[in-house]
């Protein structure tokens, strides 16, 4: 044991004489580390707010009864199932304004309530009889309660009507709910005898029992997790993140990889003089392990308090994104699971294993008297050469064959993968014959010298430009993707938000005066109306719009595609525009039939035009709003879009303020509406952007250590050329032009590589996670942009290096001759 | 016999404590205003004069309410089993009944069937108001979800027969026609359930001369059975005393016709309040005097991580009773929110006959 320790104390003072290589150990396993779990930490935190709203809502976890064609529908369908004896319980739900703010309003029956949604949230189990006797309570998470601005008791009332029981504050409960009895919820929100749902337990009958239509009712069974999941819905976001994850935490691993093989070759003499003391191969190897995995527990968790920080600056971007995109709340706060900590600490001793396993094998097979030189260094290149250069070519038939035969998200992310990876493995390859080629035109020594001494640095130096063409071309291609929604987003918002100002009246009655109003007035130039419902079609949520026939929608809606005279036919036939999401999901294009369930029997209509519905998560049909209100007769008429001269838009606003109390949600101009969908999508990619960032930053950080590696092992190389004359000054010069150029070259091809990587992510991974298509566009400013902060990159990084070099000692120098190496 | 539902009683204000519904805290106001009256629900008082099919249904004014059945069946060869029904009634406040969901009744069921080798049960709750649940006079009808205690037309008002019981469990159910020839039993003073000397109390009526026939589907098959079943009815607004930790109870049909009701009320201090009541061939009532009985456990039976007594030599000198009672089923465990012990025994000594034996607080 004391013979360990002590080889483990001789190990250790390498360190304290390379303090700078300790250092940029560490920071390989905590950048790594940080980066990992501080993304796993957003996505677990996204996670358990799912299942919170999942048990809470029944919405994923609890099969649920629904009628397809109406918002809802008498209690008595309760009684009825629970009297034949089915295990169902009645809940009532509806978007409520409070304090300004929009909420969900859900009314629950807890005595009734299926056990898996109740047990898991515990609601309203502890003080039943507060829940339901008059005034009964109204339940609220407390990030909720806050927002509201509102204090535990308060009794506010909803939409400027019905009074609220008091609050009374649940932290259990998902955000932006506020759960009442059902009694009170069919109170203050007007429909008494009316529910929503049925959510369906397991307790006395086989779900499989319960048929998908209940006789004599029109309700439908819809079955636990189906489209309508929010966490499917978001998946695709939260792979998102998991592979920038992923990505960040390969490039830590590089510079963990170069930091370890830098330390096991200047570690050489002094394994090999204990070696020779007697200490044995295996005694050696177990010491190297445990010095490994006690550093890379070090790291590990200060890798894990960094990825706290980073989730926790993360998580309001994160959060933001998931309600703007999916309606998905996320509490504000951080709250980790010890599965985090200890899958964090796992990740990081399993990731400095892995990469330090060459070294540690080199190490076992130490002959005790070999000298360090390598032999053949050329030889043994080609081989390596050759046998990367296969290996790229495997992945990139790999990456053909899924992006041909794959047909899911995740098989975009594989084609991504294999496409990365491949082009990484091709790098040295590619890098080699460039630098072969400078070679030949070489016609002075020096030169030659530089093009051969560069390829021979290229083994050394490969992890590093690896991770760099990574990191630059994830960035071109998310930054292509970006600018490419950027730029399509604003035009399709000028087309979708094509009228002047929005409103959506109270109810019937007000939207009757409100026309009446309108009509009398001379600064309106045109009303549209507007009308929305929604139906089931293959068992997930559909909007169907009315529009009204005017020439603004035919000048400005985003139609992808349609028949000629395809809005003539729309206002004329049984027919519809489609969204492209529900287009792709239900294989329908221009000229198919589609059946839309209507409460009269079902409505059947021809795709006449696909249009573009971003980010939607939802499918949805625009039709004549008059064929709409026809079959869906309960559709409220309560939405209008005004055409207003610019100059006028403000007056009509303020004097519709006055005349009509409606507040900014239900009244708003085309500018506010635009920036507020804009301020959402920023902040969906603001995620996106900083993990980019921080990936860059990793990259140019792998870089520098590979250099301060090579540096220290190149002294041989350059003390010979130095002796004969030729200075220092100019020596780093030529080192600096060296690493330069193959950074460019690096730089130039992660350029279509990334490009590449953006069409991957547009056509397949998008289409797939969100099933629309964006227009494909090159922005090459920002390629440029992205070259200089890649060049940037490299030189800072070769900066210390050749520092050290031109200021070398000529001691130092001298001394490499004096020497075994 | 007056309090021998207390124990379901407690068995089911304890499952609504599960629930939340007031909980101990109900439970302990109830006894700080013991002998007092439950402010705003009807009180029990002497003399009422029982008129039925009114009293048949629910009585929503006083805050508690029940309508039990125990069936001891066998098979056409012999074998036997049990059936239990039970619908509860607790109002969380006085006061006119409110409509729809803002109604202030509770309802709970509780099922069971047992063989010498099950013992399958389920429970069920509702809110009154809407319809999932409730006691309707004419035509008479108690029922929770899909379990139902209803008249088969013409009703005897006398018999409180016949009637249809059903219920249906995840791995049993039951169908049984309960036929009865003698007129019901008033408990205590003409149905005035004394309970304690402290004047708690309750109205009470019972129906011990029922014959039960019918089937019972258990383990997937289904069993013609017949025997002889026990209802009762009970209500009142006063809770139980604060030192009681659980009961034993019996009801027992002697074969020669005979029915007993036998019950140990255990206290905290270790001591036992015994009551009972021996109702004769020709219907007549009379309460045993605490002193005249004797109940002793002989047996115990670990289930559900509690020590259950599940034999008794149990004894009535006076009467000429001494017997010693066996379950048909010693793990007949109700895993209900509030759990106990409830199953059909037989018994054999001075007497033969078979019966039912409920055990709370274990």
């Amino acid at each position: 044991m004391t013979r360990a320790a002590w080889v483990l104390a001789v190990l250790l003072s390498h360190w304290r004489r390379h303090p700078m290589q300790l250092a940029t150990l560490l920071v390989g396993l905590i950048a790594a580390t940080a980066l990992w779990s501080g993304v796993q930490a957003l996505n677990q935190q996204a996670r358990v707010s799912y299942d919170r709203a999942a048990a809470l809502f029944g919405g994923a976890r609890t099969a649920m009864l629904i009628d397809p064609a109406h918002a809802t529908f008498s209690q008595a369908a309760f009684v009825k199932l629970r009297r034949a004896g089915w295990p169902v319980s009645p809940v009532l739900e509806d978007r409520v304004q409070v304090n300004g703010r929009s909420v969900r309003l859900l009314g629950i029956e807890p005595v009734t309530m299926p056990t898996e949604t109740a047990s898991s949230s515990a609601i309203a189990r502890n003080d039943l009889h507060a829940f339901v006797a008059p005034p009964g309570r109204t339940l609220v998470a407390p990030e909720t309660l806050r927002d509201l601005g509102l204090a535990a008791g308060a009794m506010p009332r909803i939409n400027d009507s019905g009074e609220l029981p008091p609050l009374q504050p649940q932290p259990q409960l998902a955000p932006g709910v506020l759960i009442v009895d059902i009694g009170v919820a069919q109170r203050v929100l007007d429909k008494p005898g009316q529910i929503s749902r049925l959510l369906v337990g397991k307790t006395t009958h086989n779900a499989r029992d319960l048929p998908d239509k209940v006789a004599g009712t029109t309700l439908q069974r819809v079955a636990p997790d189906s489209e309508t999941d929010l966490a499917r819905l978001t998946d695709s976001f939260h792979l998102n993140l998991t592979a920038f994850g992923l990505l960040s935490f390969l490039v830590g691993l590089f510079i963990v990889n170069s930091a370890i093989g830098l330390a096991f070759e200047q570690r050489l003499p002094t394994l090999r003089t204990l070696r020779a003391c007697g200490v044995s191969a295996r005694l050696l190897n177990v010491v190297v392990v445990i010095e490994l995995v006690s550093i890379a527990l070090f790291g590990g968790l200060v890798g894990l308090m960094g990825g706290y920080v980073i989730a926790a600056a993360l998580l309001p971007d994160v959060a933001a994104s998931l309600r703007g995109l999916y309606g998905a709340q996320l509490p504000g706060t951080l709250s980790l699971q010890p599965q985090w900590w200890l899958a964090g600490i796992a990740m990081s001793v399993l990731g400095a294993l892995a990469a330090a396993a060459a070294s540690l094998m080199r190490m076992a097979r130490l002959p005790l008297l070999a000298a360090a030189q390598p032999h053949a260094w050329q030889q043994a290149q080609r081989r390596w050469l050759w046998r990367q250069g296969v290996l790229a070519l495997a992945m990139l038939i790999a990456a053909i064959g899924i992006l041909v035969f794959g047909d899911s998200l995740l098989a975009g992310f594989a084609v991504l993968a294999a496409l990365l990876l491949s082009a990484a493995l091709a790098l040295p390859v590619l890098l080699d014959s460039v630098l072969r080629l400078g070679g030949k035109g070489a016609r002075n020594a020096l030169p030659a010298w530089f093009w051969a001494d560069s390829r021979q640095q290229l083994p050394g130096l490969s992890l590093a430009l690896m991770a760099l063409l990574l990191a630059l071309a994830v960035n071109v291609g998310v930054g292509t993707m970006v600018q490419s929604f950027s730029a399509t987003f604003v035009r399709w918002l000028d087309g979708r938000l094509s009228a002047d100002v929005y409103i959506s009246a109270a109810n019937e009655t007000q939207a009757a005066e409100i026309r009446r109003w309108l009509a009398a007035r001379s600064d309106v130039t045109a009303v549209l109306p507007g009308a929305r419902t929604e139906v089931q079609i293959e068992g997930a949520p559909v909007e169907i719009m009315g529009l009204a026939d005017h020439a603004t929608y035919r000048a400005n809606w985003p139609l992808l595609r349609s028949v000629a005279d395809g809005w003539d036919r729309l206002h004329a036939d049984d027919a519809a525009f489609i969204s492209e999401q529900l287009s792709r999901r239900l294989h329908l294009d221009v000229g198919s039939r589609l059946r839309i369930p209507a409460p009269a029997g079902d409505w059947s209509v021809d795709v006449v035009g696909v249009y573009a519905d971003y980010g939607n998560p939802k499918g949805q049909l625009a039709v004549n709003i008059d064929a709409l209100s026809r079959h869906f007769p309960d559709t409220p008429q309560t939405r209008f879009g005004l055409r207003v001269a610019p100059e006028h838009i403000a007056g009509v606003i303020a004097a519709m303020r006055v005349a009509f109390h409606l507040d900014a949600r239900q009244l708003a101009d085309q500018a506010t509406v635009k920036a507020e969908s804009k301020r959402i999508f920023n902040r969906t990619f603001a995620v996106t952007a900083a993990l980019n960032t921080f990936t860059l930053g990793v990259a140019g950080i792998a870089l520098l250590t590979s250099l301060l590696t090579l540096s220290g092992s190149r002294l041989p190389q350059l003390a010979p050329l130095w002796a004969i004359g030729i200075t220092r000054e100019r020596l780093a010069a030529i080192e600096l032009l060296k690493t330069m150029a193959v950074a460019l070259v690096t730089a130039l091809l992660a350029l279509p590589l990334g490009l590449l990587v953006a069409w991957c992510l547009i056509a397949v991974v998008n289409v797939k996670a969100f099933g629309w298509r964006l227009p494909f566009q090159v922005f090459p400013m920002q390629l440029l942009e992205l070259l200089g902060v890649a060049m940037v990159a490299a030189l800072l990084a070769t900066l210390l290096p050749i520092l050290k070099l031109a200021r070398m000692q000529p001691a130092t120098l001298i001394k490499i001759f004096a020497n075994e190496r | 016999m007056s309090a021998d539902r207390k124990i379901s009683r407690r068995g089911f204000a304890a499952g609504l404590a599960w629930l939340g519904l007031g909980g101990a805290r109900a439970w302990a106001q109830g006894f700080a205003g013991l002998g007092g009256e439950a402010a705003g629900f009807a009180r029990v008082v002497p003399g009422k004069r029982f008129v039925f099919p009114d009293d048949f249904g629910a009585h929503p004014e006083f805050r508690i309410e029940w309508w039990y059945v125990t069936a001891n069946l066998r098979d056409a060869s012999g074998v036997a089993y049990g059936a239990q029904w039970t619908l509860f009634r607790q109002a969380m406040a006085p006061g006119p009944q409110r409509e729809g969901w803002a109604n202030q009744q509770v309802w709970m069921g509780h099922a069971a069937v047992t063989s010498a080798t099950t013992h399958q049960f389920a429970e069920t709750f509702a809110r009154g108001g809407v319809g999932q649940a409730g006691a309707d006079v004419a035509p008479f009808e108690a029922w929770i979800d899909a379990w139902r205690m209803s008249a088969v037309p013409p009703l005897s008002n006398g018999t409180f027969a016949p009637l249809q019981l059903t219920a249906t469990g995840t791995d049993f159910e039951y169908t049984l026609r309960l036929n009865a020839e003698r007129p019901l039993v008033l408990q205590g003073d003409h149905g005035y359930s004394r309970k304690s000397e402290r004047g708690q109390a309750s109205y009470y009526y019972s129906q011990p001369y029922f014959t039960a026939t019918g089937s019972i589907k258990i383990g997937g098959q289904s069993i013609a059975v017949s025997g002889p079943a026990w209802l009762d009815r009970e209500w009142s607004s006063q809770p139980l005393a604060a030192d009681q930790t659980g009961w034993d109870w019996f009801s027992l049909h002697l074969d020669g016709g005979d029915k007993v009701m036998l019950f140990r009320l255990r206290q905290k201090d270790g001591g036992h309040y015994f009551a009972g009541n021996w109702i004769g061939r020709d219907g007549q009532s009379i309460p045993l005097p605490s002193d005249a009985i004797a109940m002793t456990p002989t047996a115990f039976t670990d289930v559900a991580q509690r020590r259950v007594p599940t034999r008794w030599h149990v004894a009535v000198p006076s009467r000429g009773l001494a017997v010693d009672c066996t379950p048909l089923n010693a793990r007949s465990w109700m895993g209900t929110s509030f759990p106990y012990w409830e199953g059909p025994i037989a018994f054999h000594g001075s007497h033969e006959g078979v019966g039912y034996l409920e055990m709370t607080g274990y």
